[in-house]
């Protein structure tokens, strides 16, 4: 036994053994270099930038006003907030829809809408931008058509959202809608697929709408898919930095920093001025609140294996 | 009857309009930067893309593939060498891996497995002072140039990718009847032989989908390029489209042509691949 054991080590020691050297090693590290700060051990890091008040820098603002910027940390619980129940829903109903419905040509609506997940981020993110752009987007130009800057008395709605604080954000949200969707999809299709036909047929039979039949019977069944997805979904908004830095940079004036890019910033910083302490502290605190969503996806992972 | 059965034609009829206008919408974005990289810029701004285009001109994609201002044909050879090792390495030593994960049992099993779905969950911004810092002092005092150097990221892509290529290829493994392995065992083969004749040949599409994901990965990267990569000869292509963005001023023909041209290599890998891709994206997801 002992001397199978020794023979299998090779299956475990030169993985680990590179693992730890370039993921392990960093991640305690880090964790170390976040408390340094002038020689000492202490959470200084930790209060100044969770007090910052830059807004190229800001993770939480004091004085919450209208428009952002509202800090990285608030702007990363935004985008959960508008961006996870939106594709979820949205991808409910047209997994539904393809599934249970007579849809021509199906499969290649599956494969298109996933095209956003196949992309670099980064040529994400500058997509996102041209088609907010006044001049070549579209978007603006609809806003136009239909009035709705006039109406909502909202003009920057017909410019380009990038350059207005106030619109911004959340015309990366909703890009970054149009980018995970497909992901969303696929997944939630695989899961409808493995629900009985029967189950539908029973519902059918008692008369229930569509609606009823999406809500009361392909949901509940649908629960466990749909919690990963969830956490998915919340685990890419929290570490969301390609698109943003491609599109906006966090700007204009802070107003669409991330929690990644925040951290990029200090280490910036720091590779010219020295003291990589603020942007370890910055990683720590990502880290932590993604750590949130992610232990109810390694906790559910470990319990199936 | 007759009524319902109209109903539901002309109800599905409805449907099918409906779903398809949501997917031209989508795709809606990519037929705009393909039709703004093919045509005048001028006449973009003056008409709009969504035309039907007649003066078709590729001298937006010759200037981003040849000016040395842009030299986006270098990226793209960077790209292909970092994500094709960034591949290979963590393919061959996960599934290594995996085979033990899924076929030996040892005390602290548990442990170790939830180290690599932590790993899994972690951003990358944790891991990335520490290895510049270190990568640094290497070259300092070795000569072994990791910083500013292709094969320094590939190894950091190599190891990231493991954790969720050991959580993959566990899971396909587990797939496999028990009963092929203690075969080859009765035979007297050795795990490794096992492993290597039986295992990784029936694992083939396993094996496919996992480097078809971690190859689009790599190459889809930016943040670890924009620390580690730092003088343009060394640029990764979505580094080098993001030069082509002036500060102040974009020239989107360039820039469309550009961005299209990142992004043909995952496109290719998709289509060509696309059972495999949605299978592997599906396992990662469902199995979780």
């Amino acid at each position: 036994m002992s001397n199978n054991m020794r023979k299998n080590i090779i299956f475990f020691i030169p993985t680990f053994s590179f693992v730890a050297l370039f993921v392990i090693y960093p991640i305690v590290y880090t964790f170390i270099l976040s408390f340094e700060s002038e020689n000492a051990y202490t959470l200084n890091n930790y209060f100044k930038v969770l007090s910052e008040s830059n807004p190229l820098y800001m993770l939480i603002v004091k004085n919450i006003a209208l428009s952002p910027p509202w800090g990285a940390l608030l702007h990363n619980i935004v985008w959960v907030l508008i961006h996870a129940p939106v594709t979820i829903i949205l991808s409910l109903v047209i997994s539904y829809m393809i599934k249970y419905y007579y849809i021509k040509g199906s499969s290649l609506i599956k494969a298109l809408l996933f095209l956003g997940m196949v992309i670099p981020p980064v040529i994400g993110g500058l997509i996102i931008r041209f088609m907010f752009d006044e001049n070549i987007g579209i978007i603006p130009k609809i806003m136009r058509l239909l009035s709705l800057d006039v109406i909502l008395r909202i003009p920057e709605l017909s410019k380009t959202w990038m350059n207005y604080p106030s619109l911004a954000l959340f015309s990366l949200i909703l890009g970054s809608i149009w980018l995970w969707l497909g992901f969303c999809i696929t997944i939630i299709s695989a899961g409808i697929e493995t629900i009985p036909q029967s189950h539908i047929e029973v519902a059918k039979v008692f008369g229930a709408s569509s609606f009823k039949i999406l809500f009361k019977v392909i949901v509940p069944e649908l629960k466990t898919v749909i919690l990963t997805v969830f956490v998915l979904t919340i685990l890419w908004d929290l570490k969301l930095f390609d698109i943003v830095y491609a599109s906006t940079g966090g700007g204009p004036g802070g107003s669409s920093t991330v929690l990644a890019l925040i951290m990029y910033q200090y280490f910036i910083y720091a590779s010219r001025y020295g003291g990589y302490g603020r942007s370890a502290a910055v990683a720590v605190i990502l880290t932590i609140i993604t750590l949130i969503p992610a232990s109810i996806y390694i906790y559910r992972s470990l319990k199936r294996s | 009857m007759k009524i319902a059965v109209h109903h539901i034609k002309w109800m599905n009829i409805f449907l099918n309009i409906l779903i398809w206008g949501f997917a031209v919408l989508w795709i809606l974005p990519f037929i705009g930067i393909f039709m703004t990289s093919v045509l005048p810029y001028r006449d973009v701004i003056l008409y709009g893309w969504l035309r039907i285009p007649f003066d078709i001109s590729l001298s937006n994609y010759i200037t981003v593939l040849t000016d040395p201002l842009y030299d986006l044909a270098q990226g793209y050879k960077n790209s292909l060498i970092v994500a094709s090792i960034g591949t290979i390495i963590p393919i061959f030593l996960a599934a290594l891996t995996a085979y033990g994960f899924t076929y030996f049992n040892f005390t602290s099993k548990t442990l170790l497995f939830g180290l690599i779905l932590f790993m899994m969950t972690v951003p990358q911004q944790l891991v990335v002072i520490p290895l510049f810092k270190l990568y640094i002092d290497i070259e300092k005092t070795f000569g072994i140039h990791l910083i500013d150097s292709l094969m320094g990221i590939s190894l950091l892509h190599s190891a990231w990718g493991i954790p969720w290529l050991i959580f993959f290829f566990r899971n396909y493994f587990s797939l496999i009847p028990k009963s092929i392995t203690d075969a080859a065992k009765v035979d007297g083969a050795s795990e490794l032989t096992t492993f290597f004749r039986i295992i990784l040949p029936i694992a083939i599409p396993g094996v496919i989908a996992g480097s078809v994901i971690q190859f689009t990965w790599v190459w889809n990267d930016l943040f670890y390029a924009l620390i580690f990569l730092i003088s343009p000869d060394k640029y990764v292509i979505t580094r080098e489209v993001l030069n082509i963005k002036g500060e102040y001023h974009v020239d989107w023909g360039l820039l469309t042509a550009g961005s299209i041209i990142a992004m043909t290599l995952p496109l290719i890998v998709y289509t060509l691949f696309n059972k495999y891709f949605v299978k592997g994206i599906v396992g990662w997801g469902v199995k979780a």
